[in-house]
């Protein structure tokens, strides 16, 4: 979107809102926020160079920041059956699964640093609890069906939230998005087959499969927010492009393709409310339990302290490593100056003397 | 047959299948040891790394087991005492150290190995001719990270140093003979591995561990069925769920 880059380019003393406190700039500020948002209307793509309001600024990287935590807190319940599972080939499946949401992570970081955050200062605040991760790995992975369950419900859930960040107005994270939508959908249809397999299996195994759905159904719902008239962030960020249909509409879209899906499987989905409306040509279905989903948020959860405490831990005594990783670096870039300054354009020390 | 076969051709019998099951479980092992850092590592690049390694390592086991026999029979119904995999590759993941020193003695080791089964005409000579694409990379993931640490801190260096000196009595089991890799010399195996391990030590400031190469009964015990106490616990932890439901398809 480089229609709205001021024209003064980035050397100038123009604050981050565009205005350096005279009259002449406030003008130009007025002007560049018009342009933004007539830009964002028409669809075109806001790039990093480009201005951009503080509000959206400070959005996206919420946002982004929330999606990369999510992705390698999310490593930790499925990775809690890498070490466990029951053929090699699942196995090799799983492990290729969780290195993808840790690369998830890294593109998601690498997105938001466009925006002038670090990782390591996002990271800070996941480990203080300043920024949140998805509340639906709060919840334990109990049995190995759990893995399909996530790769079915959870992923399926994310797909439908994320598909749409695809065409997000902000290029970086709109173009993450399109690689990490199909390394999700490949989840997805695995976490379904693992299930059929399950479901198709014996007894045992399809009962394993059934608690898993029943388990993970309901935080599932949760995962697209609240309703939208409780939902603190949706409408500025739909003003904004950055999302572009609303928790409960999501929330339906999810509900009205996990049915089917679920039947093809021979699995029930524990909602007795749970019926087809002609008249509205979706399904119905039952009250969420929201008192659990607040909850949850604020830290109850079965697992908050545990997701949580896990990752400061890896972070804590992967300081040495991070910091050995620095160091050498520090004396290789100073090797290497030496190198040059001792013998300049090639020359060897004695011409240049 | 509770696995995927992924092979319709003959099974390799006698010597010729005892050397796929000595590979196959060195590859299976480590990969299991590698996934346990899940979640754990110290920066997310190495989070992408390890599993990267992990899951080259399965795919070259699981094509060694099969031809063996049933991949997942074989991971998971064997006894402790049947697997012929490396005391080396069993031992637990301890700090990053530990399991960057363990990747460069068996990284450098299997690098060997697969470089000159690549170069013969026998069973192995595909599966090497793939897999030793692969352990270049593991091989220079493990040298640069001693490089790193040998050369970073003073934490950093005596951490590497404890975790090679440490290691450093399970690496003599490598270079016993392996029946059915009758093509390979274990003493010119050795002393490549000592040259170009020498080299990258040389380099990260570090010196060649002094100590026993091989202990009271360690030489080429994991060949022969010997393990070390925490593999009948990775062992029990891998195989508990296949174990639980006899029979059953995943």
């Amino acid at each position: 979107m480089v229609a709205v880059t001021p024209e003064t380019g980035p050397d100038t003393a123009l604050g981050a809102d565009g205005t350096d406190g005279t009259d002449m700039t406030a003008d130009l500020g007025a002007q560049l926020a018009a342009a933004f948002d007539a830009a964002v209307a028409a669809d075109e793509r806001v790039e990093p160079r480009d201005w951009m309001p503080d509000e959206y600024r400070a959005s996206l990287v919420r946002q982004m920041a929330q999606h990369a935590h999510s992705e390698i807190i999310g490593m930790q319940p499925e990775a809690n059956w890498i070490t466990r599972a029951p053929s090699l080939r699942r196995k090799a499946i799983l492990m290729a699964k969780v290195q993808d949401e840790a690369g998830h992570g890294l593109y998601l970081y690498s997105a938001a640093e466009t925006l002038g955050t670090s990782r390591d200062e996002l990271l800070d605040k996941l480990h203080s609890g300043k920024q949140k991760y998805s509340s639906i790995f709060n919840y334990p992975t109990l049995t190995w069906a759990d893995v399909g369950a996530i790769g079915w419900l959870v992923d399926g859930a994310a797909i439908t939230n994320q598909v749409p960040i695809c065409r997000c107005s902000y290029g970086p994270y709109a173009r993450a998005m399109v690689r990490i939508c199909k390394e999700e959908s490949f989840h997805q249809r695995q976490g379904y087959e693992l299930l059929l397999a399950l479901s198709r299996g014996t007894e045992a195994q399809h009962a394993m499969a059934q608690d898993a759905v029943d388990r993970w159904w309901w935080p599932s719902l949760m995962m697209f927010g609240p309703p939208d008239d409780e939902s603190a962030h949706s409408a500025q960020s739909m003003a904004w492009r950055i999302k572009r249909h609303s928790n409960d509409e999501l929330r339906q879209r999810f509900v009205d393709i996990a049915v089917p899906q679920a039947e093809s499987l021979g699995l029930t989905l524990p909602d007795p409310d749970l019926k087809w409306n002609e008249e509205r040509g979706h399904h119905d279905f039952g009250a969420i339990d929201w008192a659990e989903f607040w909850d949850v948020l604020k830290g109850n959860g079965p697992c908050n302290e545990q997701r949580i405490g896990q990752r400061r831990k890896a972070h804590e005594e992967g300081a040495w490593v991070r910091d050995a990783a620095a160091a050498y670096a520090r004396k290789q870039t100073a090797q290497q100056a030496a190198q040059q300054a001792a013998n300049p354009a090639g020359q060897n020390e004695e011409a240049r003397v | 047959m509770t696995g995927t076969d992924t092979t319709d051709t003959a099974r390799l019998t006698g010597a010729t299948a005892a050397a796929a099951l000595a590979l196959g479980d060195d590859a299976l092992i480590l990969s299991h040891r590698l996934g346990e850092w899940a979640g754990h590592a110290p920066v997310l690049e190495e989070e992408v790394a390890l599993a990267n390694i992990a899951l080259d390592l399965l795919g070259q086991a699981r094509i060694l087991l099969s031809l063996v026999g049933d991949e997942d029979e074989l991971a998971f119904l064997r006894e402790e005492r049947s697997f012929r995999n490396l005391q080396l590759v069993e031992q637990p993941n301890g700090d990053f150290a530990h399991t960057i020193a363990r990747q460069l003695y068996f990284s450098f080791y299997q690098h060997e190995v697969y470089g000159e089964l690549a170069r013969g005409d026998g069973p192995f000579a595909p599966l090497a001719a793939k897999a030793v694409k692969e352990t270049a990379y593991h091989r220079d993931h493990a040298e640069q990270w001693t490089l790193r640490l040998g050369d970073g801190t003073e934490e950093s260096r005596s951490r590497m140093r404890a975790a090679l000196d440490a290691l450093w009595k399970f690496t003599g089991e490598m270079f016993q003979p392996v029946d059915g890799l009758d093509g390979l010399d274990p003493a010119a195996l050795e002393q490549r591995w000592l040259a170009a391990l020498t080299g990258v030590l040389d380099r990260a400031g570090l010196d060649l561990p002094q100590g026993p190469r091989t202990g009271a009964w360690a030489a080429g015990a994991g060949r022969q069925g010997l393990h070390t106490e925490s593999f009948g616990r990775m062992v029990a932890e891998m195989q508990h769920l296949h174990r639980s439901h006899p029979g059953a398809s995943w």
